[in-house]
C-alpha cells in the first residue's frame, strides 16, 4: 500500500506543478462559469434571480371546481410565469401519468374534489381544522431541474392557503375568546369570513400572490439558482480532462522512461498501475474541491448539503476516473489519450448536459447521456442545490458507482492482457 | 567467492529478429565488467533481461543468487540501474527525485535522508538539490540519473551507456564517479559504444555484436587475441575515391586487413614503421593524397576490427 501511496502522491504533486494542466484543470472552467455568470446577469442579480430553463410543460388536473381550484389553475397561467411554464388543463389523470412516463411533462398536479371546502368549509358545513383533502403532485424524475421548479412554486402556492386558513380559524378563535363574537355565531361568521377570502381570490386580489424564487415562509431556502447548474456543468466537463491527464501522464511516463525504473524497483505492476489510478483519483477529487470551494466563495453558491457534496465529489470522480484509465488502456501514446480525451471531454460535456440542459434534448440523447459521470453528476448536485440531502442522491451516486466499477474493471483487464504496455 | 553474475545462454526474439541469441557471461564481485559493441548490438536488451524489465524468450541468469525470470522481485532488490535515457521527474526537484525513488527502493526516514546527502555530494549535486531538474543541463541530469541508481547501494549496479551525449568534463566526472564506486566495493556492469571508456574502466570486457558474445576477457588477454599487430589510419581529402586502394594493399605482405570508411583506410598491420613507405608509395601511384597518418597500438578498437571486419563506431 505505501508504495501505491507514494506513486499516487508524486502524481498528485506533477500535477499541480504543471502549469499547462493547472489552466485546465482550474483556470478554465472556473473563468468559464464566471463567463456565463456575466452572460446570464447572475453576478449583478442576486441568486436565484436568474435565468434558467423555460416552457416547462406541466399538466393540471382540476376536480375541484371551487375558488382555491381555479385559482392554482389560474396562478400556474398567470402572465407572470408565461415564460417559465407551459401548463396545460387535462383531464385524465392516467393520460397525465403516461405523459410523465413518455418524459412529455416534467410534473402533474391533482387538485382533488372537495379541496377548497376542505379549507374553506361551506354554508352548513362543519368546521375540522384536520381534514385537509390534500393536493397530488407527480414530479418526472428525469427532469430533476424542470420539476424542483414546478414544486417550489406549487409549495409557495399552498402556504399562502395554509397561511390565510390558519388567519381565518385563529380570527375566530381569538374573538370567541374576546367575547366580541358568541359561540353560537362562530360557525356563521367563519362561513362569511371564508366567503369573503373565496370573493377575493376570484376578483384577483392578491391573496394568493407567488413569489417564485423568493424563500418560503419558513426559512427553506428551496430556490433555483442558475450558477448551481453552470458551476458543476463546468466542473465536470474539465474533470474529464483531468482524468484523460491522468491517463496521459501514464504514458509520458513510459516514454520518459520513469515506468521503465519504476517497474526495475521492487515494485510490481499491479502497485504502479494502482498508484497511477489513485493519482489520478486524487487529481480529479482535489480539482472538484478546490473549484467547489472557490465558487462557494466568490459567487456565494450554495452547493447544499456538506455530506452530500462530499460524496458527489468522491463518486463522480471515482465514475469519471474509470473513463480515463479505459482511454489509457486503449491507447499507444500520449498523444492518442489526448486526442481521443479530448473528444471524449466535448462530446460527454454536450451530451452529460454541462452546456445546455438536457431536459430540452430528445429522450434518446437522455438516455445516452446515462453513459456520462457528467449528466448523473449534474442530477446530484441540482438534487443538492434544491435542498436535498445524500437520502436524495441515490439514484446518481449508484449510477456514478455502478460506471466505476464497470469502467475500472474493464480497465484492469485491457491492461492485464496488454503487458506491453509496461514493457520495454 | 559466489559469482555476482551469471548469465546461462539468454535469447530475445521479437518476431522474427533475435536481439539476443544465447550470450553467456559471468561476473566476480566487485568487478567492473563492460559490454562493448555498437549501437545495435544487443546490449540494452541484454540490461533489460537482465534488470527483469523484459522476460528472456529463453535462457537465464542468477544474479546474487537469485533468477531473473523465476524470483524477479528478489533481483530487483539486489540491483540498481542507470538507463540509457534520463529517467527523472523533470518538474520535480534533485532531492525530491532522490525521495522518491529511494522510497521506492524501501528507504524511508533518518536513513534515506542521510543517503539523499551523500549521493548529492557524491554526484557534485549539493547546491542545486532544491532546483527541479528541467532547469539542469544534460551533464547535471545524467550526474542525477546515476545518483538514483546508487542511492539504495545495490549489490550489482546495472550502467548502460551513462555518458551518451555529454560534454567532456562531465563525462570524466562520471568515469570517476564509477571508480569510486568500484573502489568502494560495487560491482558494475557497464554498456558502451566507447571503447576508451570499457579500457579505463573494466577489468573484463566482453564484445558483442548482432546479438552474440564473440569474445570476453581482459584487455591483454583480447589484445593477444589479434597479436600485437597495429593500424594503420590514413585519411584522405573528401572529394577522392579510396575503395581502389583497397586491392592494392590487401596483397602487400604484412598487411591482414584494409577496410575503407569515408574518407579513412584502416590497415591492420605487423609493423606500421616498416610498412608506411611501401603503402604511402602506392597511394601516390594511384594519384591519391594523404591528409594524415595516424598509428593506433594494438587496443579492443582493433579486436573489435578484426572480429567483425567492421569499425566500432560504423
Amino acid at each position: 500500500m505505501k508504495k501505491i501511496l507514494l506513486v499516487a502522491a508524486k502524481d498528485l504533486k506533477l500535477a499541480f506543478r504543471d502549469r499547462a494542466a493547472i489552466i485546465l484543470m482550474l483556470a478554465a472552467p472556473f473563468l468559464l462559469t464566471l463567463g456565463l455568470a456575466l452572460v446570464t446577469g447572475r453576478l449583478v442579480s442576486p441568486a436565484g434571480q436568474s435565468s434558467g430553463p423555460s416552457q416547462i410543460p406541466v399538466l393540471i388536473i382540476n376536480q375541484d371546481d371551487q375558488s382555491l381550484g381555479k385559482a392554482l389553475v389560474e396562478t400556474f397561467q398567470s402572465p407572470e410565469l408565461e415564460k417559465l411554464l407551459e401548463p396545460q388543463v387535462v383531464y385524465d389523470l392516467a393520460a397525465a401519468r403516461q405523459a410523465i412516463d413518455d418524459d412529455t411533462v416534467a410534473a402533474v398536479i391533482l387538485v382533488p374534489p372537495g379541496f377548497t371546502r376542505s379549507v374553506i368549509p361551506g354554508p352548513n358545513q362543519q368546521v375540522v381544522i384536520q381534514d385537509v383533502v390534500k393536493l397530488q403532485y407527480y414530479a418526472n424524475p428525469a427532469r430533476p431541474t424542470s420539476s424542483a421548479i414546478v414544486e417550489t412554486i406549487l409549495c409557495e402556492f399552498l402556504s399562502r392557503v395554509e397561511e390565510g386558513r390558519i388567519t381565518g380559524i385563529t380570527a375566530v378563535t381569538q374573538m370567541l375568546q374576546s367575547g366580541t363574537l358568541a359561540p353560537q355565531d362562530a360557525l356563521v361568521y367563519g362561513q362569511q369570513m371564508g366567503e369573503r377570502m373565496e370573493s377575493a381570490n376570484l376578483a384577483g386580489q392578491e391573496l394568493l400572490t407567488l413569489t417564485i424564487t423568493g424563500a418560503l415562509e419558513q426559512g427553506e431556502a428551496v430556490q433555483f439558482d442558475i450558477m448551481a447548474y453552470m458551476a458543476p456543468g463546468m466542473a465536470l466537463f474539465f474533470l474529464m480532462f483531468t482524468v484523460t491527464y491522468g491517463g496521459r501522464s501514464f504514458l509520458a511516463e513510459r516514454r520518459q522512461r520513469t515506468l521503465q525504473r519504476m517497474l526495475t524497483s521492487p515494485t510490481t505492476v499491479a502497485q504502479i498501475l494502482a498508484g497511477k489510478m489513485l493519482g489520478t483519483y486524487l487529481t480529479g477529487v482535489m480539482q472538484l474541491v478546490i473549484l467547489i470551494g472557490a465558487s462557494s466563495l466568490l459567487f456565494n453558491l450554495r452547493w447544499g448539503d456538506f455530506t452530500g457534496v462530499a460524496a458527489l465529489i468522491l463518486i463522480t470522480t471515482f465514475a469519471a476516473t474509470g473513463w480515463g484509465m479505459l482511454i489509457t488502456a486503449f491507447a499507444r501514446t500520449p498523444g492518442q489519450v489526448s486526442s481521443i480525451g479530448s473528444a471524449v471531454m466535448l462530446l460527454f460535456g454536450i451530451l452529460g448536459g454541462s452546456f445546455l440542459n438536457l431536459e430540452h434534448m430528445p429522450e434518446g440523447v437522455r438516455l445516452l447521456s446515462r453513459i456520462t459521470p457528467n449528466a448523473w453528476g449534474l442530477d446530484g448536485f441540482a438534487i443538492l442545490a434544491r435542498g436535498g440531502g445524500i437520502a436524495e442522491l441515490e439514484r446518481p451516486l449508484t449510477g456514478l458507482l455502478v460506471m466505476g466499477v464497470i469502467l475500472f474493471g474493464a480497465a484492469v483487464l485491457l491492461f492485464s492482457r496488454n503487458r506491453g504496455l509496461v514493457q520495454a | 567467492m559466489p559469482l555476482i553474475l551469471q548469465v546461462e545462454n539468454l535469447v530475445k526474439r521479437y518476431g522474427d529478429l533475435t536481439a539476443v541469441k544465447g550470450i553467456s557471461f559471468s561476473m566476480e564481485p566487485g568487478e567492473i565488467f563492460s559490454l562493448l559493441g555498437p549501437n545495435g548490438a544487443g546490449k540494452t536488451t541484454t540490461i533489460a533481461m537482465l534488470s527483469t524489465l523484459i522476460n528472456p524468450t529463453s535462457g537465464d541468469a542468477l544474479i546474487d543468487g537469485h533468477s531473473i525470470v523465476r524470483q524477479s522481485y528478489a533481483v530487483r532488490e539486489a540491483i540498481g540501474i542507470v538507463p540509457q535515457e534520463i529517467a527523472l521527474y523533470e518538474d520535480l526537484s534533485a532531492r525530491e527525485n532522490l525521495l522518491f525513488w529511494g522510497q521506492m527502493y524501501g528507504l524511508s526516514g533518518g536513513g534515506l535522508r542521510q543517503r539523499i546527502g551523500e549521493v548529492l555530494a557524491e554526484t557534485g549535486l549539493g547546491e542545486k538539490a532544491n532546483q527541479r531538474v528541467k532547469t539542469f543541463s544534460g551533464g547535471m541530469k545524467r550526474r542525477l540519473n546515476i545518483g538514483v541508481g546508487l542511492l539504495h547501494r545495490p549489490t550489482l549496479l546495472f550502467m548502460d551507456e551513462p555518458t551518451v551525449g555529454i560534454d567532456p568534463q562531465s563525462r570524466r566526472a562520471i568515469l570517476e564517479t564509477i571508480k569510486d564506486l568500484n573502489r568502494q566495493g560495487m560491482s558494475i556492469l557497464y554498456t558502451t559504444h566507447y571503447m576508451e571508456e570499457a579500457q579505463e574502466l573494466s577489468h573484463r570486457v566482453g564484445i558483442i555484436d548482432h546479438g552474440e558474445m564473440i569474445a570476453i576477457g581482459t584487455q591483454d588477454e583480447l589484445v593477444r587475441r589479434v597479436g600485437q599487430k597495429e593500424t594503420l589510419l590514413l585519411s584522405f581529402s573528401d572529394e577522392q575515391s579510396i575503395a581502389q586502394l583497397v586491392e592494392k594493399i590487401q596483397p602487400i605482405p604484412g598487411v591482414f586487413q584494409v577496410t575503407a570508411e569515408d574518407n579513412r583506410l584502416n590497415v591492420l598491420v605487423n609493423s606500421a614503421d616498416e610498412l608506411l613507405p611501401t603503402i604511402v608509395q602506392v597511394c601516390s601511384e594511384a594519384n591519391l593524397k594523404i591528409r594524415a597518418v595516424h598509428i593506433e597500438e594494438p587496443d579492443l578498437e582493433a579486436v573489435f576490427l578484426q572480429l567483425t571486419g567492421r569499425a566500432l563506431r560504423e
